[in-house]
């Protein structure tokens, strides 16, 4: 048995939370999950199929690795093809569409790309490889942002001058704005992504609820905890109430993680990010702060990203907004599939597409009869 | 991507508040982290773990939440249906 695991995968506690949702739920509710991990365990586990048919589930944009802009990805493969390059990243950018090709061919080809565990492994590759220029790719939420963070800051601590970071760090709440901002948005209310809200707190979260008039739910990922999640989202929606609540009261308090937000303030700054699929938007993410910028891989190496057009059969920007379904697209399973994606979402294992076609591809319609 | 993950933590090493590791225990496989964003982690705690670091202590009080929740709903809306 795994503690505060399997607990919470309890098939009784899961229908004993499906039953009172459907005790509580008097009108149709969409409800979005902002973040891809929550999306996973909602497609894995069938969660929106014990849910009655008046609460509709949608996917949002937390996915840090979906929502990386493609031109960022191309300067990801021209550094790890370099050389003088020993690029390191998490496994999940490897298999990421840059505008020609993913970083796993340019490993393919020869480039020295490592797939590490913690941006601290990076940082050990630089001390152990003083003749390589060791980069690593800090893509992430607040949840990793802490981790990157390290990383610089012992790096410049130890001056370790062969280690850079390319930095695409984006910020959960600027995003959940622009989806609300958004005059398509049908969206009711949120469960908010517990794992980024155990380093940045909620207080960000209240000014959206007191904006947008929405309830939002911090919520953990395990089936009990999203159910738990969205039956107090629709107890506050079904009241007409519009608050942060904190589900995953096991791990986030209001105020974050200090010691993480403080190593933040250290080492980044908020900046413009260019979200793919969302496009610009305003203070959506973090840049090493100007004490930090020898470290900045972009600078070191003189890049200039290009913008590069998304391949246009892709509607991942309207499913990063909860506005369509994977299975709505047309080339869901026939030309996008994960070995071979047209787009963000079916890349990674968190993205919506690809997890819709890892659990649900051999069905013929997605709306099947719901209890 | 924010997977993180619960871990026992099973030794303490370091003093320095931001070099202190700590080896946890996810069922039984044993891996080495940092304890940087965790200053009050004791060894027997149970911590998440996200990319090599421990990002919060798990509150035991709290984690039974999700059950005590679902047993008040439960037995408000009975007590609704029976009065």
């Amino acid at each position: 048995m795994l503690r505060y695991i399997d607990e919470y995968r309890d098939p009784e506690l899961a229908l004993g939370y499906a039953r009172e949702i459907a005790a509580v739920t008097t009108r149709h509710w969409k409800i979005m999950e902002a973040c891809g991990g929550q999306t996973h365990s909602i497609v894995k586990y069938g969660i929106d199929r014990l849910l009655p048919t008046g609460i509709t589930l949608v996917h949002g944009p937390g996915c840090p690795v979906c929502v990386t802009p493609i031109s960022l990805i191309d300067s990801a493969i021209e550094l790890a093809a370099r050389p003088e390059v020993t690029f390191c990243t998490f496994g999940d950018m490897l298999r990421v569409p840059g505008s020609r090709k993913d970083l796993m061919t340019v490993k393919a080809e020869g480039g020295d790309v490592r797939v590490v565990y913690s941006p601290l492994d990076a940082l050990r590759l630089a001390e152990n490889l003083p003749h390589r220029e060791v980069v690593f790719f800090a893509v992430g939420f607040e949840t990793t942002a802490p981790a990157n963070a390290m990383a610089a800051y012992q790096a410049r601590r130890k001056k370790i001058r062969n280690f850079s970071l390319l930095v695409s760090q984006v910020l959960v709440p600027p995003a959940l704005e622009a989806v609300l901002s958004s005059p398509l948005h049908e969206i009711n209310g949120f469960l908010a992504p517990g794992h980024a809200c155990t380093i940045s707190g909620y207080e960000d979260y209240e000014a959206l609820a007191r904006k947008f008039r929405v309830p939002l739910v911090v919520t953990g990922f395990e089936p009990g905890d999203i159910l738990h999640g969205l039956l107090m989202c629709i107890l506050q929606l079904e009241s007409g109430r519009a608050e942060v609540e904190n589900q995953y009261t096991r791990s986030v308090q209001r105020e974050g993680n200090r010691e993480a937000r403080a190593m933040l303030a250290e080492v980044f700054e908020i900046a413009p990010r260019v979200w793919r699929g969302l496009g610009k938007i305003e203070a959506s993410g973090l840049r090493l702060s100007a004490a930090y910028s020898e470290l900045d891989a972009e600078k070191r190496f003189g890049l200039s990203p290009e913008s590069a057009e998304e391949k246009s059969a892709c509607i991942s920007g309207l499913i990063l907004q909860g506005i369509r379904k994977p299975v709505e697209c047309p080339e869901f399973g026939k030309g996008c599939r994960p070995e071979r994606p047209l787009g963000a979402t079916m890349v990674s294992s968190e993205g919506a597409c690809s997890a819709y076609y890892r659990y649900r591809r051999l069905e013929a319609t997605d709306e099947l009869p719901r209890t | 991507m924010c997977l993180s993950v619960p871990a026992e933590l099973i030794s303490i090493s370091g003093e320095d508040p931001l070099s202190r590791t700590g080896k946890v225990s996810f069922g039984g496989v044993i891996k080495e982290i940092s304890l940087a964003y965790v200053p009050e982690a004791r060894v027997g705690n149970y911590v998440l773990v996200h990319v090599g670091f421990a990002i919060s202590v798990i509150d035991g009080e709290e984690a039974r939440f999700v059950f005590d929740f679902l047993r008040q709903t439960a037995e408000a809306n009975s007590g609704k249906e029976l009065g």
